[in-house]
């Protein structure tokens, strides 16, 4: 038998769905909040940025995870620019996980305002407060954010096509523990 | 599955898989395209891309330069004015409603901002009966409290929807590009709700000095003691030099300014904080009406304003004076407008922050 892991571990899979979770949550309330002047704009916004920290933070556990825990291969015979996708937008997912909550603190730090993430939860700011600097951290925030829809919609496009028109054990092996028999 | 091929080289149900039929891949494509279809339908949704309708933060802050012209790095309303520096002397009689630092400490810094409520730079002082005051208190423990207040008593409309409509009503006509005089009377004509207001406006001058208005903050907020406990309330800085009150504007267009720097030059300016308690029945979600006399008022403390700075070098030049910017002792009403308020300033920020280099030079601006 091969030696090589079907499944992601289980603490993997735990990371990965409730980030899955949180970050569809995330870029939506992001959506709404800059379209919106209602009441909907303000508590939208105090949800944004915890939730935004708490990603920060389990991101960096998942890094560690995935450093330290074996995934399972990808299938054999998948074509090589199919590989190379994969890997390459894995990559910008984590990039992304990781540099868009820093972005926001960052730039809310350039901005001179106290980074608060309740009513007396502080956060130090991270930046010196810089206007142009706060022009150029929000704008890659915005743009940033657009780009991880959109490595979403194609990691989700892919996983599906995974599982269902190559039906090989890729989606399979981030939804369960143990082989199909 | 069976492995026919090397069990190392392939993970158990690759490539084995009974080809598709056409009609299934078909499915199973278009099966993908729906789902994907459907999470980006949902985010152009919240997005707001299926109703153009819907008032956003850039559509406020579109009219506002549609009206008064783009005047990069500027401010896109409140462009003229002039950053001052001071700070605030707590009385300790807020105390007892607000558990905010700032009541509780002896000294906060404030950097503040006087201001014409107009979106041109170079509108002259006598053009708007009106004067603004921002001011951004900094607490000890970092949080901040932001406000911008107005010398009117109340606030025009007591919506964002009838503000935008007010804005579009004064928007030029592209026919003749100039307002149509007809639009602003119909519109106040629809709206009954701006009938204190244009009352209060009525009587009012544009006034000779910054120092001697009284500024209000027109939205309602919510002191918070420590136990949690909410009491509505609405706040003004009210002179306590009262020399100049009444002179009538001068000639020329920028005489605020060079009034505001002769009078700091001679003694500092001191403005008392008052914080009018509502009574349950007064209306908290609606800024175009007053509050009825004879509310209590507390004595919070004093403003005490030190020196100017002219605002394209000052520090209050790239503060943004967001009114739900505050401290853990106060928090916001239920008043549409303050979301309104938070949400636009954020879109004009963005703009003019990112055009902080083609500002004219600084000196440009300062005056003696």
């Amino acid at each position: 038998m091969s030696t090589q892991p079907t499944h992601f571990a289980l603490l993997a899979r735990l990371l990965h769905w409730l980030m899955a979770l949180m970050i569809i949550a995330m870029l939506f309330i992001g959506a709404g909040m800059v379209t919106s002047v209602s009441e909907r704009h303000e508590w939208l916004i105090h949800l944004h940025k915890p939730l935004g920290i708490a990603i920060l933070v389990l991101v960096i556990v998942r890094l560690l995870v995935r450093l330290t825990t074996r995934q399972p291969p990808l299938p054999a015979d998948l074509p090589g620019w199919q590989v190379l996708a994969a890997k390459a937008s894995h990559l910008l997912l984590y990039a992304l996980m990781l540099v868009l909550p820093l972005l926001g603190w960052a730039m809310i730090s350039a901005s001179g305002e106290p980074v608060m993430l309740s009513t007396t939860l502080q956060l130090p700011a991270i930046v010196p407060a810089d206007a142009q600097l706060f022009a150029f951290l929000r704008k890659a925030h915005g743009y940033l954010a657009y780009l991880l829809f959109l490595t979403v919609l194609l990691h989700l496009a892919a996983a599906l096509f995974h599982g269902w028109v190559r039906r090989d054990e890729v989606l399979d092996s981030m939804l369960r523990g143990r082989d199909r028999s | 599955m069976v492995d026919r091929t090397s069990p190392n080289a392939s993970p158990p149900g690759g490539p084995q898989r009974p080809p598709l039929s056409a009609a299934s891949l078909i499915l199973r494509l278009g099966g993908i395209a729906v789902v994907v279809a459907a999470v980006a339908g949902a985010f152009a949704y919240v997005h707001g891309n299926f109703d153009p309708q819907r008032l956003t933060p850039k559509a406020l802050v579109d009219v506002l330069e549609k009206n008064n012209g783009v005047h990069p790095g500027f401010r896109r309303n409140h462009a003229k004015g002039v950053c001052v520096i001071g700070h605030f002397e707590s009385s300790g009689e807020a105390r007892v409603f607000s558990s905010a630092q700032v009541f509780n400490e002896p000294q906060t810094p404030v950097v503040g901002r006087f201001a014409l409520p107009a979106g041109n730079p170079y509108a002259p002082d006598s053009s708007v009966p009106i004067r603004s005051l921002a001011l951004r208190f900094t607490q000890a423990n970092g949080q901040q409290w932001r406000t911008g207040m107005n010398s009117m008593p109340v606030f025009p409309v007591g919506t964002p929807e009838a503000f935008y409509q007010l804005q579009q009503a004064q928007s030029p006509d592209p026919a003749t590009g100039k307002p149509d005089p007809a639009k602003v009377p119909a519109f106040f004509a629809a709206h009954p709700e701006t009938v204190p207001f244009l009352t209060w406006v009525k009587t009012a001058k544009p006034s000779a000095s910054y120092a001697t208005e009284t500024y209000n903050s027109v939205n309602a907020f919510y002191l918070v003691d420590a136990s949690g406990k909410k009491q509505a309330v609405r706040w003004s800085m009210t002179p306590l030099a009262r020399d100049a009150a009444g002179a009538s504007a001068p000639e020329g267009g920028d005489f605020l300014e060079k009034d505001l720097v002769q009078r700091l030059a001679a003694a500092p300016l001191r403005f008392q904080l008052n914080i009018t308690l509502a009574n349950p029945e007064d209306p908290v979600n609606d800024a175009s009406k007053a509050w009825p006399a004879g509310r209590k008022v507390l004595n919070a403390g004093t403003l005490v304003l030190e020196k100017t700075q002219p605002q394209l070098s000052g520090e209050c030049r790239d503060i943004n004076y967001d009114p739900l910017v505050l401290p853990a002792g106060i928090q916001g009403s239920d008043d549409p407008l303050l979301a309104a308020r938070s949400a636009g300033y954020a879109n004009s920020y963005l703009r003019r922050t990112s055009e902080v280099s083609q500002l004219p030079a600084a000196k440009q601006e300062a005056r003696p």
